[in-house]
């Protein structure tokens, strides 16, 4: 606790513009405070504050490190499983380059599969080409759609459902009825129900995001500490501000769990259903380069698929660490 | 600013005749029973106790956590109908909002009541100074120690200006060395805002050191044993631990709550139990086995 004196005498050589805060002369600064008018003993064993550097560096309002040392420290420890990775990606090329060009054939047939060469050949006319882009940004249209309206009401329903047993009580068994239907099984009935293609495929999108969103967002105020929420309402907050404030923020680790969950099935839902009903989109690309027997474009399709669904799950990830920048603050992870 | 809030006259708890009673496989059992205790406005009032006495219960139920079974508990002639901002509470485990800046967890209690930004930030901010944590007040709780997340509690619960301030063995997470400090610091803030504290212990010394009055209670069922006035004079300091009065009544709680955690802990440890006859030797203990 010495350090805790001293993080007083700290701030009040701050208030007093006393100039460094950290500096040592600060330690025994006799200053009358009213409400902790501990008498500063200046123990000799409080040498330093006991926080850590991160937290020192913030409190004394120094500049962090620039930022070419930082850079080059995290490149230099990114470096072997830089190379780790490399040489894995060339391991999978290389295969694929000897299985396609010397047409392996040992009961799984390479005879027809495009060499990374043409793959590479025809992506470079097909980048250029407009109508493959739409295909990519009606797909990623439909995911957003499907998936905004999937956050939406799998996060507000959860948090109700969390919060009110009753409400839990009348929706789970129908939900939970619903749930294992996977969602590509959806896709008839979907055509039925919607007026135009385009909504029944975002409808699909939709239901295979929604649970997962739905089900973590349940476990997350679940795993709210009840003692935070009496904290909230000793503090007056009423069951609205006990909701958004407390309730929702305490479940954000959970949720964001949820939504990388979702966004995977979502898209794992919507190349099945653009294969299955769709006009454009990415997976309708994939299934009728294989119907126009133009083998190269059934890859590429795939691999824009699969950089698509990398970089939305980068998406989430990075907005969970913008949403929630309390978590690995401190020394121990906060769940 | 925060100690002219308080008018003396106010913050007056009173707990008539509470009982609470659990139903546990259909049995009815009582956490506590037939407690009556008072705490004046502007009084530091510590409850002791064994483990399990129902201390936590009493507590919960003043800041409306829990309604009592039977009797009625009262804060200034009103009855307590749930959790409110008149009534701090300070809770042993922190309960900071780990997602809010230590300045915004002190101003949750505020914006509650809908106060402004500006304002709230000012008040916030001066009360952090009071409390030696303005350089900290853009950290998040988990990168503070104990003893300052605590400093922050009480000071978040001190932020509404409420009368009353309940405190949850609010110590009992920290180590040794830190706890007496922070006794220094509660004792000298309360020195300051002369509000009505309801603390619950298990620490004798703590509960000497603090108060104006100790009740200690039974084991399971909670009764209240014995209300002993604490004659120290104010302000306490750390000095004081070593005084004869302070020493004395130290023995007579000690024995007090020697008697009730016996009890707690069961029948047979009253005689042979403690240990005292274990004269066997190793040896002798093996043969006997």
């Amino acid at each position: 606790m010495a350090s805790a004196i001293r993080m007083r005498s700290v701030h009040d050589a701050e208030a007093l513009g006393a100039g460094d805060p950290a500096g040592p002369a600060a330690a025994g600064h006799p200053v009358a405070v009213p409400l902790v008018a501990v008498p500063p003993p200046a123990p000799p064993v409080a040498a330093r504050p006991v926080v850590r550097p991160a937290a020192k560096a913030s409190a004394d309002g120094a500049v962090p490190p620039a930022w070419p040392v930082r850079l080059l420290a995290m490149v230099r420890a990114q470096v072997p499983s830089f190379l780790l990775a490399m040489v894995s990606i060339g391991l999978l090329i290389g295969f694929w380059y000897l299985a396609t060009a010397y047409r392996w054939n040992f009961y799984i047939r390479f005879t027809n599969v495009p060499s990374p060469g043409e793959v590479y050949s025809d992506a470079v006319v097909l980048f250029g080409d407009p109508k493959f882009l739409t295909n990519i940004g009606i797909s990623l249209w439909r995911i957003m759609l499907g998936f905004c309206i999937a956050t939406v009401l799998g996060v507000s329903l959860g948090l109700l459902c969390g919060r009110y047993a009753l409400l839990k009580g009348l929706m789970f068994p129908a939900l939970e009825v619903i749930r294992p239907i996977p969602a590509i099984a959806w896709v008839p009935i979907s055509i039925m129900l919607w007026p135009t293609t385009e909504t029944s495929i975002v409808f699909i999108t939709f239901i295979g995001a929604f649970f997962p969103i739905l089900l973590n967002t349940l476990h997350g105020v679940g795993a709210v500490d009840r003692v935070l929420i009496r904290a909230a309402r000793c503090l007056g907050a009423s069951e609205f501000a006990l909701m958004t404030q407390v309730v929702l923020r305490g479940a954000l680790p959970h949720i964001f769990t949820g939504l990388a969950v979702g966004m995977g099935v979502a898209w794992v839902s919507l190349i099945a259903a653009e294969m299955i009903s769709g006009q454009f989109g990415v997976g309708y690309f994939t299934w009728e380069a294989y119907s126009l027997i133009e083998y190269p474009h059934i890859v590429i399709g795939m691999l824009v698929i699969g950089v698509l669904g990398l970089l939305c799950s980068g998406a989430i990830r990075l907005l969970a660490k913008i949403v929630m920048p309390w978590q690995g603050t401190g020394g121990k992870e906060n769940a | 600013m925060m100690a002219s809030v308080h008018s003396p006259s106010r913050g007056c708890i009173d707990i008539r005749d509470v009982t609470v009673s659990f139903s546990q496989n259909g049995a009815s059992l009582d956490a506590v029973s037939g407690i009556s205790l008072k705490v004046e406005p502007g009084e530091f009032v510590s409850i002791v106790g064994p483990s399990g006495c129902g201390k936590s219960t009493l507590l919960n139920i003043v800041a409306g956590f829990l309604s009592p079974t039977r009797g009625e508990a009262s804060v200034d002639g009103a009855a307590i109908r749930g959790p409110g901002a008149d009534r701090g509470v300070v809770f042993q485990q922190y309960s900071l909002f780990p997602w809010l800046r230590v300045r915004e967890n002190v101003e949750f209690g505020l914006k509650m009541q809908g106060m402004c930004s500006s304002e709230r930030q000012s008040k916030a901010r001066t009360l952090l100074g009071l409390a030696g944590l303005l350089a900290f007040e853009n950290h998040y709780p988990d990168q503070l120690s104990g003893g300052m997340k605590q400093r922050v509690g009480i000071v978040r619960a001190l932020a509404t200006g409420p009368q009353v301030l309940l405190m949850d063995e609010p110590f009992g997470a920290l180590d040794a060395q830190t706890r007496v400090v922070m006794q220094e610091i509660l004792t000298n803030m309360w020195q300051q805002l002369r509000l009505s504290v309801l603390f619950i212990t298990h620490d004798i010394e703590e509960s000497i050191f603090l108060s104006d009055k100790v009740y200690v209670m039974t084991a399971r069922p909670g009764r209240i044993k014995a209300e002993i006035p604490i004659p120290l004079p104010r302000p306490r300091t750390a000095e004081m631990t070593s005084s004869p009065t302070f020493v004395a009544i130290q023995q007579q709680l000690k024995a007090l709550i020697r008697e009730e955690s016996l009890a707690a802990m069961g029948g047979e440890l009253a005689d042979g139990g403690l240990g005292r006859d274990w004269h066997l030797g190793s040896e002798g203990v093996r043969a006997a086995l």
